[in-house]
């Protein structure tokens, strides 16, 4: 049995290669979707979580986790997909949020309005990351995929994005 | 709970979503305003991608008690027709419809917005009490599941309340047609309340999310200025697979490319 020579932590800087195909400024480590590497001599176990349940980029971010661990030698790959505990916005690394902003998409705020019932709460307080005012409003509450929500700035008037809490 | 009313329960949950997941989705490129057309197609998302958590794991379990050749094993629920590894595609797309087991309330037609919005009202609502119960189950997998669909399923009921409010007391026109949509669908509503037989068999009594759903009606309908109903007859039969005659046309569209070219992927 060939025993492929590679550590973890090369490993999830090789991972770092690995984009969200609908947001393509994060890495699938920046986002928080890679939850542990098990390494066993030449096997390979990869346990992902979704953000959403039905996110659409789950499949091609296996199909690209796979395509990277053949490049490095790994023969038997595993993938394995794990729902519990369920994904969250704060899992997403502070360097995403950096990245997030410089994409023009609002990083998730650190309050969880999703778990809130309650009926036309007011506004999260959103930044807009064109001209970084708080004068913003939300024009809906489901954005351009799931994890977004549309949002407009009443200073610079642009529309943007908020990676909505979740 | 015993193997065959585990795999049915997990089929329930999982038509419930993939059915109103295929109603909702109509409304692509047809919603009345760009924002609201993504807000329920981003619904349908949501509720696609629950069904096929659930259809993962009824495949699985479905292969796991086929028994080993020769021992003579009782067909599993479901499971017979698709023949050979039942995967969570041979599921949703070669079973009949008396096979699906999914509420009446989620295969009703889209209608008007307002129909569309209370139907999804009535079952989010519904699901929202149901998933609560579920994270605690026992049982891991159907645990996770609605841990994760839990905060999914958060947002399309605050969603859906705000736009029954919204319509419940708006202008004159949207207030009448949200009457004859709560006219058109109360009496689908009576079923989710009543166990069917693999139901019974689980740690949760449906039977006991009645009171806290009729409160969130009458919660919502007193600010809609929409009259409550009031007792009426009740149509029942989905979860036991007698369904309404508009179930055996979403299968036609939703089936249709693998039943024409079997076994084809792109």
């Amino acid at each position: 049995m060939t025993t492929v020579t590679i550590d973890k932590k090369t490993l999830y800087a090789c991972l770092e290669e690995i984009k969200d195909p609908e947001v393509p400024v994060l890495s699938i480590i920046d986002l928080g979707i890679v939850r542990d590497i098990v390494i066993n001599g030449d096997g390979i176990e990869v346990i992902i979580t979704p953000t959403y349940s039905g996110c659409p980029a789950m499949d091609t971010i296996t199909m690209n986790i796979r395509i990277l661990l053949s490049t490095l030698g790994f023969k038997k790959q595993k993938i394995t997909q794990v729902l519990s505990p369920a994904w969250t916005t704060d899992w997403m690394s502070e360097k995403g949020k950096r990245k997030l902003k410089q994409y023009g998409i609002a990083p998730p705020n650190p309050i969880q309005q999703v778990c809130s019932n309650k009926l036309f709460a007011a506004d999260e307080a959103v930044q807009c990351p064109q001209c970084n005012s708080y004068h913003t409003r939300r024009i809906s509450e489901f954005g351009s995929t799931a994890c977004k929500a549309l949002y407009k700035c009443d200073d610079c008037k642009e529309p943007f994005d908020y990676f909505k809490c979740h | 709970m015993n193997q065959d009313s585990l795999i049915n329960y997990v089929l329930h949950l999982a038509d419930n979503a993939l059915i109103l997941g295929q109603r909702n989705s109509e409304w692509c490129g047809h919603g009345p305003i760009l924002e609201q057309d993504i807000a329920i197609t981003n619904i349908s998302l949501d509720l696609v991608g629950q069904a096929r958590n659930f259809y993962q794991y009824a495949a699985q379990l479905i292969n796991e008690s086929k028994k080993p050749e020769g021992s003579k094993a009782a067909p599993s629920p479901s499971g017979e027709r698709v023949g050979g590894e039942v995967t969570e595609d041979s599921l949703a797309y070669l079973r009949t419809e008396r096979e699906f087991k999914n509420c009446l309330l989620v295969e009703q037609p889209n209608g008007d917005w307002a129909q569309t919005i209370l139907r999804q009202f009535l079952f989010s609502n519904c699901q929202y009490l149901l998933y609560q119960q579920l994270q605690t189950s026992e049982d891991k997998q159907l645990a996770a599941i609605a841990e994760k669909s839990l905060k999914e399923v958060t947002y399309h009921l605050r969603w859906s309340s705000e736009w029954v409010i919204r319509l419940g007391d708006g202008t004159e026109e949207s207030h009448q047609r949200m009457l004859r949509a709560i006219d058109e669908l109360w009496k689908y509503t009576g079923e989710l309340f009543v166990a069917a037989d693999y139901e019974k068999e689980s740690a949760i009594d449906i039977s006991k999310l009645k009171d806290p759903w009729l409160d969130k009606v009458k919660e919502i309908f007193n600010e809609a200025t929409l009259a409550f109903p009031g007792k009426t007859f009740m149509q029942e039969g989905g979860k036991q697979g007698r369904h309404t005659e508009y179930m055996g046309y979403i299968l036609t569209e939703l089936q249709y490319l693998q039943r024409a070219y079997p076994g084809s992927e792109w």
